[in-house]
């Protein structure tokens, strides 16, 4: 951070993934399709084949693994339009956490074979964390991996794990008698059991490792460390993304108030609307703002510990205020199935817990500050 | 040659020429003037050298690292910040020549008369008359909030020349001459017991024709371009993180005794929001400076003062009973300089944030029209004369 400043105007790069992304979500991906890869019994593989082809599932893995090489701010502009168009599928748990657990480990040559796997779309990874409902941190990990011969025997239950019904691969954090690190695990060693979620577009399951063996190269090496550092970047990642859900469900409102007319007027005249929309824009400006903030600086462990909380803190509320105030400007329509206002309200929500709740996020912040 | 190069040579020259260690601020403020580094935006004999505005952050940054005095564009805020931009865009060349340099040079002080007792975020239905009577304008009414009114030399105002036309069309801007006969300026006490403001009356007072911003009539134009300069001006500062009123939040927390859960996560609340708003001001100006401003420029100032008023009443709350005492007590005095950081009287100045300025709420109707583009409130005043508008 020392003495370079930050830009966050979007680089000629970043413009060309979001026109790209906007143009293909928009016309390839609606939200009626949305709806049925939702609404299907079964997770949805094509879409991802679709993304994959397009380098999205690989878009971090770099280009000597077969992905497409981008760094962190490039990987937010994507999630933001993802989180826009509600996109269903594993983009979080394996393009993002999975793949940025991958390359923070001791060596990531080692899984050289899974990062180019999961870069052309044939393996889904996602990251087995959390076992208990408020178990954020790494210190809540019972999951045991205990030495056996040349490897490790894992056991332990982890719950609402994203993306656990699309996993081929699980990275699962256990608790070595030298700490926390994480495991690469192939899901036909374990049990996965999918859960209803609250935001359908994403796939949760629990997951049971039954005593399971796995070869010594199957753990990571890189610690509690990489973990936390995994997390936080998500956090980051997670914090583009309700910016893009929040200016979806914006947009949505804005266009209602424009043309929605009662009292022979437009409702957005009414003062009531209009400033209730301009405080969405003044507060999505500011998620905007420390979301842009937060994945410009990966790569600074200390600036990363303030930034990353810091853009949980204020993106989430934001997200799940936009999104609930879309709904109330949109009356009674808004509260119908058929309106799209309710996905985004609960992609929201849901994400604004996955990494950690508000009060989790803020306290880490404050620790950060030394508050 | 490029216009980065030409700014970058005048600078060399001007430094050289005039070291500022051993130049007196008034006479540098002047060679800086007639270099055109004044405002390099303006046209060259104007302060200017014709070059794009983005190149005034380099003049800033150059002159503040050789050591230079800057003070004059804070100290002559309402002229350097506000005046200039009006008389560059609608003055005369004459009046450029006559106004610009001992505005920069701070041999002449200027204030702003827009706001009066019944006109505030209606300022176009003001009421102070200007009526013309051969080649001079004759003053009459009060002006409100004015700051600076007691040592300035000229005043920005703006009068209705027209009391039959539609309330925007009968305005008149001129420059008057504070100096003047029937000009009173009385200090105007705020809650904090301090006159920052005065008030100002007019009776009778002669303005010259040529004192005359634009045409009679475009007076409504000629304020939009000073407004606009103000609110930029007051959401665009760009302060170092944890700075400002949250560092007084954040000491008033380590007090002893303070610690407790409850405090501590409002006051990381506040210290995000308050992030949360810098990041933005400063992605606000990288933008402005490409040349695109986009709704992130706007929200600022409403971000802001809405902001200091939680995090300086919440810095109260922090003092305890201390928060119930005011040093120093009420004095009702005009304050001089500036004085000490007072966590008791920037309480009661915040509730001012969401006044001045435009009030949040036009802040609101501002970026809900203009920016979103959302339709006006029906008006019963649009077509009317403004005599016959109906008002309190």
């Amino acid at each position: 951070m020392t003495g370079v400043r930050l830009s966050y105007l979007p680089s000629e790069d970043q413009d060309l993934i979001r026109s790209a992304a906007r143009k293909y979500l928009t016309e390839k991906i609606p939200s009626d399709r949305v709806r049925e890869i939702m609404m299907a019994s079964e997770p949805d593989r094509s879409l991802w084949d679709e993304l994959a082809d397009l380098g999205w599932a690989g878009f971090l893995v770099p280009e000597e693994y077969g992905g497409s090489g981008f760094g962190y701010p490039d990987a937010a502009v994507l999630a933001e339009e993802l989180g826009r168009a509600v996109t269903p599928g594993p983009f979080l748990a394996s393009a993002v956490l999975a793949t940025t657990a991958l390359l923070g480990s001791g060596d990531p040559r080692r899984h050289g074979d899974l990062l180019s796997g999961m870069a052309d779309g044939s393996v889904v990874a996602a990251s087995a964390i959390y076992e208990k409902r408020r178990g954020w941190d790494p210190e809540d990990i019972d999951t045991t991996a205990n030495p056996d011969g040349d490897g490790w025997v894992i056991t332990g239950r982890k719950r609402w794990v994203l993306s656990a019904p699309h996993a081929d691969m699980f990275l699962v954090s256990a608790r070595t008698d030298d700490g926390v690190d994480l495991f690469a695990v192939p899901s036909d060693t374990v049990i996965v059991t999918p859960t209803p979620t609250l935001d359908a577009t994403r796939r949760q399951g629990d997951v049971v490792f039954d005593s399971v063996a796995v070869p010594a190269e199957a753990r990571l090496g890189g610690g509690e460390e990489n973990l936390r550092r995994t997390l936080d970047i998500g956090a980051a990642v997670v914090a583009s993304e309700q910016v893009g859900v929040a200016s979806a469900a914006f947009d949505m409102a804005l266009d209602h108030a424009r043309t929605r007319f009662q009292f022979g007027r437009a409702i957005g005249s009414f003062q009531a609307v209009k400033h209730r929309l301009a405080d969405m824009l003044t507060r999505l400006e500011n998620a905007r703002s420390v979301a842009l903030h937060a994945v410009r600086v990966v790569d600074d462990p200390v600036e990363l510990a303030i930034a990353a909380p810091l853009a949980a803190v204020i993106a989430g509320p934001v997200a799940n205020w936009i999104t609930g105030e879309s709904i109330q400007i949109h009356g009674g329509i808004g509260f119908t199935w058929e309106h799209d206002a309710h996905l985004y309200f609960k992609r929201a929500k849901a994400a604004s817990l996955l990494l950690g709740d508000h009060g989790y996020h803020l306290s880490r912040m404050g620790d950060a500050l030394g508050l | 040659m490029t216009d980065a190069a030409r700014v970058e040579e005048a600078i060399d020259r001007l430094l050289t020429e005039h070291p500022p260690n051993e130049t007196a601020p008034a006479e540098f403020w002047g060679a800086q003037y007639d270099a055109g580094l004044a405002w390099v935006w303006h046209e060259e004999g104007s302060g200017g050298l014709g070059v794009d505005r983005s190149h005034h952050p380099t003049v800033m940054r150059r002159l503040t690292e050789g050591g230079a005095d800057t003070s004059n564009r804070r100290r002559n805020v309402l002229g350097i910040g506000m005046g200039a931009g009006v008389l560059s865009v609608h003055g005369r060349d004459e009046q450029r020549q006559r106004w610009l340099r001992p505005m920069f040079t701070m041999d002449e002080i200027w204030c702003q008369l827009f706001s009066e007792p019944g006109a505030g975020s209606d300022l176009a239905d003001l009421s102070t008359s200007a009526v013309r009577d051969g080649d001079e304008w004759i003053l009459n009414g009060q002006k409100v909030w004015t700051t600076l009114a007691h040592v300035a030399k000229w005043g920005l105002i703006i009068a209705r020349t027209d009391p039959d036309a539609q309330k925007h069309r009968g305005l008149t801007y001129f420059v008057v001459d504070m100096e003047a006969e029937g000009v009173e300026v009385r200090p105007l006490y705020q809650i904090t017991g301090e006159a920052e403001f005065n008030e100002v009356f007019f009776s009778d007072t002669r303005v010259p024709d040529d004192q005359r911003i634009d045409d009679v009539g475009a007076g409504w134009r000629v304020a939009m371009t000073t407004l606009m300069n103000e609110r930029v001006a007051i959401g665009g500062t760009e302060t170092p993180r944890g700075s400002g009123a949250i560092a007084v939040a954040v000491d008033a927390y380590r007090e002893p005794g303070v610690d407790d859960p409850v405090l501590r996560a409002r006051l990381l609340e506040l210290w995000a929001e308050s992030e949360a708003a810098r990041l933005t001001t400063i992605r606000a100006n990288e933008t402005a400076t490409v040349g695109t401003p986009g709704p992130e420029g706007s929200t600022g100032k409403l971000s802001w003062a809405e902001l200091n008023k939680e995090i300086t009443a919440f810095t109260v709350e922090l003092m305890g009973l201390g928060g119930t005492g005011f040093p120093g007590g009420y004095e009702l005095t005009r304050p001089t300089g500036m004085p000490d950081y007072d966590p008791m009287r920037a309480f009661l100045r915040a509730r001012a944030n969401s006044i001045e300025g435009g009030t949040s709420e036009i802040m609101r109707n501002i970026i809900g029209e203009r920016v979103l583009g959302l339709p006006g409130e029906p008006r019963v005043d649009k077509d009317l004369p403004w005599r016959e508008v109906p008002r309190s």
